[in-house]
């Protein structure tokens, strides 16, 4: 059994002007595939041949951890953006960002200074801890927060290939416009 | 007195068609800008700003996160650009020539340990030619780590890096980063990686 590279729910052009088809067919197509690729070549033979993603992000390391991760990290972001999305959350989402944040606009603010500021490649997650109190962490490269127990809700890749052909150095408007495409009807039905 | 953005010696476009006159532009004018402004800030007021780059790198584990990250953009960028030039390329010649051959066999033998430091650096990083006590060795760090840092695996004086950031190459070559490690042995100013060795050396 080998690992797949799982269909976009939207066409390649569909998130465009915020996400160009350009960076999408690099970013899914060769990037998120290369990760695909590379894990099923690394996996034979080890004890993570016929593992879950998650017991693989929770136990590997190196390389088989590196793929394994950016395989699960890039289907949830791409399942969290939808083209006409955007807004705000509803129903308990909602009433945990206000709980756990104060408002929707400090829970952005706090969650874009995540993505913005994190030094080098890597993820800004949205996270429910174990006492299901949201909370926002940054992880360098393939990080996932999994590994430390908490439970992703929202994501956002600020490798600089996510956002390079379409915002070059620019990682705060590419931050600043992924809030156009966040579907929260996804991240809601996950939490 | 603070640091400042060092002027290239050749222009953007010519070191085409192997780096990309685009690329070079913001990768200058923003990215190590940016290092410099960042780093700049980051030292005013805590006594540190008179120090050598190279002070800074060899005690960076006392130093804030803000200092290692853009003192070590600031170092790697600089260094970076002085061992490019347009029609370069060719062979090392000379004491450097002889050291490489002597650690790593041959110059091709050279160019593939280095390419492949800089193809598995996984992430942001750089993958460097370091000169460490009398030995040549390759060697990669993370983010804008540099082997001049207390913090580095391997410790030395690098004489030649390379950038494997995103940022370096993903205009012209995207994910195929092989390519643009093939490509930059055509740009590489022997001169000054000589001059480099011949200092480091003892
Ligand atoms: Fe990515
Ligand atoms: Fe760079």
């Amino acid at each position: 059994m080998s690992f797949e590279l799982p269909k976009l729910p939207y066409a390649l052009n569909a998130l465009e002007p915020v996400i160009s088809q350009k960076t999408l067919e690099f970013h899914y197509g060769k990037h998120h595939q290369a990760y695909v690729n590379n894990l099923n070549n690394l996996v034979p033979g080890t004890k993570f041949e016929n593992a879950s993603l998650e017991t693989i992000i929770k136990e590997a390391d190196g390389g088989i951890f590196n793929n394994g991760a950016q395989v699960w990290n890039h289907t949830f972001f791409f399942n969290s953006l939808a083209p006409d999305a955007g807004g705000e959350p509803s129903g308990t989402l909602a009433d945990a960002i206000k709980k756990d944040f104060g408002s929707f606009a400090e829970f952005k603010e706090k969650f874009s200074k995540a993505a913005v500021t994190l030094f080098g490649s890597g993820w800004a997650w949205l996270v429910k801890n174990g006492e299901g109190k949201l909370e926002i962490v940054q992880e360098p490269n393939a990080g996932n927060p999994l590994r430390k127990g908490l439970t992703p809700v929202l994501t956002c890749d600020v490798w600089e290939h996510a956002y390079y052909l379409d915002y070059q150095n620019r990682r705060p408007d590419f931050v600043e416009s992924f809030w156009k495409l966040v579907d929260w009807k996804t991240v809601g039905a996950r939490f | 007195m603070a640091f400042e953005l060092p002027k290239l010696q050749y222009a953007y476009d010519s070191l085409e068609p192997h780096i990309d006159s685009k690329t070079m532009e913001i990768h200058h004018t923003k990215h190590h800008a940016a290092y410099v402004n960042n780093l700049n800030n980051a030292l005013a007021g805590t006594g540190n700003e008179n120090k050598k780059l190279e002070d800074l790198m060899a005690s960076i584990s006392s130093l804030p996160a803000a200092v290692r990250n853009n003192g070590g953009g600031h170092y790697n960028h600089s260094l970076f650009w002085e061992i490019m030039k347009p029609n370069g390329g060719g062979n090392p010649t000379g004491d450097l020539a002889d050291a490489i051959n002597r650690y790593f066999g041959s110059y091709d033998k050279l160019k593939e340990t280095l390419s492949n430091a800089g193809l598995t650096r996984f992430g942001s990083g750089w993958a460097w030619l370091v000169v460490k006590g009398s030995e040549l060795v390759v060697t990669s760090t993370p983010n804008q780590d540099n082997p001049l840092m207390d913090v580095a695996d391997v410790k030395g004086t690098p004489i030649l890096g390379i950038d494997v950031w995103e940022h370096a190459y993903y205009l012209k070559y995207q994910n195929r980063r092989n390519e643009y490690l093939s490509a930059i042995w055509n740009v590489l100013n022997w001169e000054e990686i000589s001059r480099r060795f011949k200092l480091a050396i003892h």
